[in-house]
């Protein structure tokens, strides 16, 4: 029996699904823009706060995983397998080295008193405390998606190691790759937004 | 199994893709660059016209949608559309109060 599969129809669904999860992070963008232009200078202040380093670095590292994971699909597209499974075991590294490194800068936040309904935003100045608020939200449901993010990776590596992504139908790689570069994109807009306000 | 619409697999090449991602890091480089220097307001729009551009090119190449057919392109567009008025007109509401 022939079953046809509709590629592009596959890619449209995630599309859709892609779209949604734009308005998501649009709606946040929103309060930032809102607030950004009632507390100005706070904002600045609190972007000092922020290690541009550390951004810059968690950006270089999504990005790179990002053309890893776009190199796996050109990988699988020439069938060349044992390719596709190192650049994907490298995406999901990538993701997790973002995640230690988003570690660290939280932890030193907390560290400095920094963190929702800590005494320091609580009874200090509100447009930190907003600015920081924002900063939680906005990170942490990003880091949520790069965890997500990875887990599709994995479940898209065991495929490739099990023969169920092929050259011929990749079409779940494709919908993991694209989730991925969305997390990306999204923290191209994060990183001037929080870290390089001035 | 038959696979249907061959003409939208474009294979990219490696090169083509490390191309994109070294063009990337580079608009990264001046992104924080720019930072540094204190153009008062300017800072703000100069930072989202970068982060803009690297969008995308991340849309176009990495997420293939140079590539792709009209349905992809057109409901993308509304969505970037859509999300403009969202952010534009809540914003000018908030501004102009």
């Amino acid at each position: 029996m022939e079953t046809t599969i509709d590629k592009t129809g596959v890619r449209i669904g995630m599309w859709l699904f892609l779209y949604s999860e734009v308005i998501l992070f649009g709606g946040l963008f929103v309060l930032y823009a809102a607030y950004f232009h009632r507390y100005p200078e706070f904002f600045v202040e609190g972007g000092k706060e922020l290690d541009r380093i550390i951004g810059a670095l968690n950006t270089i590292v999504l990005l790179v995983s990002s053309f890893t994971v776009a190199a796996s699909i050109t990988a699988i597209q020439r069938s060349r397998k044992a390719q596709a499974i190192y650049l994907l075991l490298f995406s999901i590294f990538c993701g997790f080295i973002f995640l230690v490194n988003k570690y660290f800068e939280w932890g030193a936040k907390f560290s400095h008193d920094i963190y929702p309904n800590s005494e320091k935003l609580a009874f200090g100045e509100p447009g930190i405390n907003i600015f920081f608020g924002l900063y939680y939200v906005i990170t942490g449901l990003h880091g949520i998606h790069v965890i997500i993010g990875m887990a599709l990776l994995s479940v898209a590596l065991v495929f490739v190691i099990r023969d169920k992504v092929t050259a011929n139908r990749f079409g779940m790689l494709e919908n993991a790759g694209l989730y991925w570069h969305l997390v990306d994109l999204i923290w191209i807009f994060v990183f001037p937004l929080f870290y390089l306000v001035l | 199994m038959k696979s249907t619409d061959h003409e939208h697999e474009h294979i990219l090449s490696y090169t083509l893709l490390a191309v994109v991602l070294a063009s990337l890091l580079v608009l990264t480089g001046v992104t924080v660059g720019v930072s540094y220097v204190d153009m008062g307001f300017f800072n703000v729009p100069i930072a989202l016209l970068i982060a803009s551009t690297k969008a995308t090119v991340v849309l176009l190449f990495f997420m293939h949608l140079k590539y792709e057919g009209k349905l992809i392109v057109i409901s993308f567009t509304s969505t970037v559309i859509v999300l403009c008025m969202l952010i534009g007109f809540t914003f000018w509401d908030v501004a102009f109060r």
